[in-house]
């Protein structure tokens, strides 16, 4: 019997590392037999900390919230007794749990070893068949039979662009040049996307292996991965990573005694948004500021160094190895006519489970939201979502029927983006999102193209505006133009896509900006300066408003309601949050 | 290279890196590396640094001044002890982290990326550090704290400011 602690960035962020040195504390209560082990992230970020109990006979039960003080009754209780303990019980290998729903829709390739695996020992991941399909393609050495199941497989680039693996491969292959490079794209920039980061902390090897693969595909010796500084447990378990892969000889050079070389460095990023263009993100790694250039030539042709590179997402590569072993078929045989295999969300904001899932293709945005991830918050109305981060946009709750595929994300306005999908509810305001974006944007534009550096800042400064209610007449014309402006005149995707956020809460939510210029309202009450606050009938004049208050704003007699002055109050806010009785109204 | 005598500031670092890019294209590969490294050692590129890594590896000044303005990670000024990155992501946004920034600047008294004048503690914000599920998030040096309110911040802070107690008495 094993007993493993989830130990991801969430997990440790909800405690998970107190939890592992409690049951690290008391294993000379347990049974020799009895085995503590780390793991990655299994996505139930809801429920963290996480720990599971694994049979020998692989039968799993996973517990949800165990924080310190539940250790010494599962020890007592079920591993002692074998008793499991039902109430805390979030899901078990034959079925049961709360949070069956969550894992029962999913499809697993990319997170296949997530939670499973503990990530900083390769023996476990050789024990699931880790680098049996590195091994079989330098065995069959057939560098253009691997590419065309890749492109038979379907596999897009899970970046965001989606363009067809195999044919980059294909690319950068008959590209002219003796030295050629691969490289990993960790550097997960959008805001609310989180994908990447837990496959390099829960399963580092896959990706590994799958830039081999890629190496071996292309004719490549050398292998970067590009990962962001944000992510120090990533950064560290590749490390460790690299090195078990070295000494084992697969990695290096020569790898499972074939003669193919292949070498893989980290490169940490520096905290720039635009490396995660590929252009620019050669840049970064030539040691240059992070700017992109005109393409073609593709980095196929002329990338890292001048020469030709291979660029995927890890999330891509983490498919890779799946796909040699199990063939084309079984990944394209999931998913839509355009759109194969499954894909991997971020689910965050508003949402009763937020975590990590994987989908396959072609689900609803309806089905994920409400089936997998348990609909909204606290009861809430489902506004929207929003796709693709700064790029992408906002889809309303009224089309939660589009279907996950490249395509038909893109018809909506948004697009699918590194797999971000943050849950609106009612009581967020569609401006203040899109102000958000545009502020994150025009801060990470480059500079280099003018209608990007310089039309983002306007249209920023026009959104701030109407979120202070100082919108005017022929504001909405305004961003409407300025977006056109810097979506035709910008060099890379930040540029084309920045206005993304602001023209599809304009198309879908249009009347919330009217409000905001023409009524001075904020329908979601958000923007501060458009709120008004007065006191309702359930006021029981207990004060504590008045004390909160720093602009001296609410008066009253104790035991009798209160009244909020005008002209005083400076909408701080504070009021609303001291009142227990909900004595406080914003309109 | 130069050979300097040795001196307090001196670089150990490029004998560290072994320069494998360099018959590439100069040394531009091993520019943000160093960079990262003097930031991790200083807690901060000061000009003294800019002007070595000049010295020792012949990329222009110019160049480097460039990347080291260019990156958010790099800081022109020295730091505190402590470093609070308050996240700003899009789901830390939509559960009110601006609330969270607002309370430690209260509590802290600075503003955005100053310094509290014990030398205790740094306000940040950061695009996204990828705990979206835990909005809002903020990470003080390597751990990172979730499920915030404005009101446990004064717990969160505490035992970093602990750390400095003990060690000072």
């Amino acid at each position: 019997m094993r007993i493993l602690v989830g130990l991801g960035t969430c997990g440790v962020a909800a405690g998970a590392g107190a939890t592992y040195a409690a049951i690290l504390a008391r294993t000379g209560t347990l049974h020799g037999s009895c085995k503590v082990g780390k793991t990655g992230c299994v996505g139930m970020c809801y429920r963290e900390p996480l720990v599971e109990v694994r049979e020998n006979d692989g039968k799993r039960w996973q517990y949800g919230q165990m924080t310190p003080d539940r250790v010494d009754r599962l020890l007592e209780e079920h591993v002692g007794k074998g008793e499991p303990i039902e109430e805390w019980l979030v899901w078990t290998s034959d079925g049961k749990g709360q949070e069956k729903a969550f894992l029962d829709r999913q499809e697993r390739i990319v997170l296949r070893n997530c939670g499973v695996i503990d990530p900083e020992k390769i023996e476990e991941y050789l024990e699931v068949g880790g680098y049996q399909a590195l091994k079989r393609v330098l065995y069959q050495n057939d560098p253009d039979g691997l590419i065309n199941v890749i492109i038979e497989s379907g596999l897009r680039g899970r970046g965001g662009a989606g363009f067809l693996t195999g044919m980059k491969w294909r690319f950068t292959r008959l590209a002219p040049g003796k030295q050629k490079y691969v490289i990993c794209n960790a550097d997960e920039g959008d805001p609310g996307a989180f994908m990447d980061r837990s496959v390099l902390e829960s399963d580092p090897h896959s990706v590994l292996e799958g830039m081999a693969i890629g190496g071996h595909a292309i004719g490549s010796t050398q292998g970067y991965i590009y990962v962001r500084a944000e992510y120090p447990m990533a950064v560290e378990r590749l490390n460790i990573a690299v090195a078990q892969a070295e000494a084992r000889g697969l990695l290096g050079d020569d790898v499972f005694g074939t003669g193919f070389e292949f070498h893989v460095e980290l490169k940490e990023g520096a905290g720039a948004f635009v490396c995660g263009e590929e252009t620019a993100l050669i840049a970064s790694i030539e040691g240059r500021r992070g700017m992109p250039r005109m393409r073609p030539p593709f980095p196929a042709v002329k990338g890292l160094w001048e020469c030709p590179t291979n660029i995927n997402n890890v999330e891509t590569f983490a498919n890779v190895p799946w796909i040699v072993l199990n063939g084309a078929q079984a990944f394209n045989r999931l998913g839509t006519a355009n759109s194969k295999g499954t894909k991997v969300f971020a689910m965050a904001g508003k949402i009763r489970r937020g975590g990590l899932v994987e989908v396959p293709m072609g689900i609803s945005i309806r089905e994920i939201v409400h089936d997998v991830c348990g609909g909204i918050k606290e009861g809430r109305k489902f506004k929207a979502v929003q796709m693709g981060g700064p790029s992408g946009g906002c889809i309303p709750a009224e089309l939660e029927n589009t279907v996950i595929d490249y395509e038909s994300i893109n018809k909506t306005g948004a697009i699918m983006g590194s797999g971000g999908l943050v849950v609106l509810d009612e009581t967020t305001c569609m401006v203040d999102v899109a102000r958000f974006f545009l502020d994150f944007t025009q801060r990470e534009s480059c500079g280099k193209c003018t209608f990007c550096r310089v039309g983002t800042k306007r249209m920023l400064e026009v959104l701030v505006r109407i979120t202070e209610g100082k919108g005017k007449e022929g504001d909405i014309e305004r961003l409407e133009n300025l977006a056109s402006l810097v979506r035709n005149n910008s060099l890379c995707g930040l540029g084309q896509t920045a206005p993304n956020p602001v023209l599809t809460t304009l198309k879908y939510f249009r009347a919330e900006y009217e409000a905001h210029i023409s009524n001075r309202k904020c329908p979601a009450h958000q923007c501060q300066a458009l709120l008004t606050y007065t006191v309702n009938e359930k006021c029981n004049g207990c004060g504590v408003c008045g004390r909160a208050c720093a602009a001296k704003a609410i008066t009253g007699e104790k035991g009798k309601p209160h009244v909020i002055d005008h002209s005083l109050c400076t909408r701080c806010d504070e009021c609303y949050r001291a009142c227990r009785f909900e004595a406080i109204t914003r309109v | 290279m130069t050979s300097a005598a040795p001196g307090a500031h001196d670089v150990e670092a490029p004998r560290a890196y072994d320069f494998k890019n360099l018959h590439y294209k100069g040394a531009g590969g091993v520019l943000i590396p160093l960079l990262q490294k003097f930031q991790v050692q200083d807690g901060y590129i000061s000009r003294e640094r800019i002007a070595e890594i000049h010295r020792k590896t012949g990329v222009p000044l110019s160049q480097i001044f460039g990347v080291a303005t260019f990156y958010a990670q790099f800081r022109q000024h020295a730091v505190g002890r402590n470093i609070i990155k308050v996240c700003h992501g899009t789901a830390c946004h939509v559960a009110q982290a601006d609330g969270i920034s607002k309370a430690l600047k209260d509590q802290l008294r600075v503003g955005e990326g100053e310094t509290t004048p014990d030398r205790e503690f740094t306000l940040e914000t950061v695009a996204c550090l990828g705990c979206c599920s835990l909005a809002p998030v903020l990470m003080i040096n390597k751990d990172t704290h979730g499920n915030l309110k404005p009101a446990d911040l004064r717990k969160v802070l505490k035992p970093y400011r602990e750390q400095k107690t003990k060690a000072g008495s």
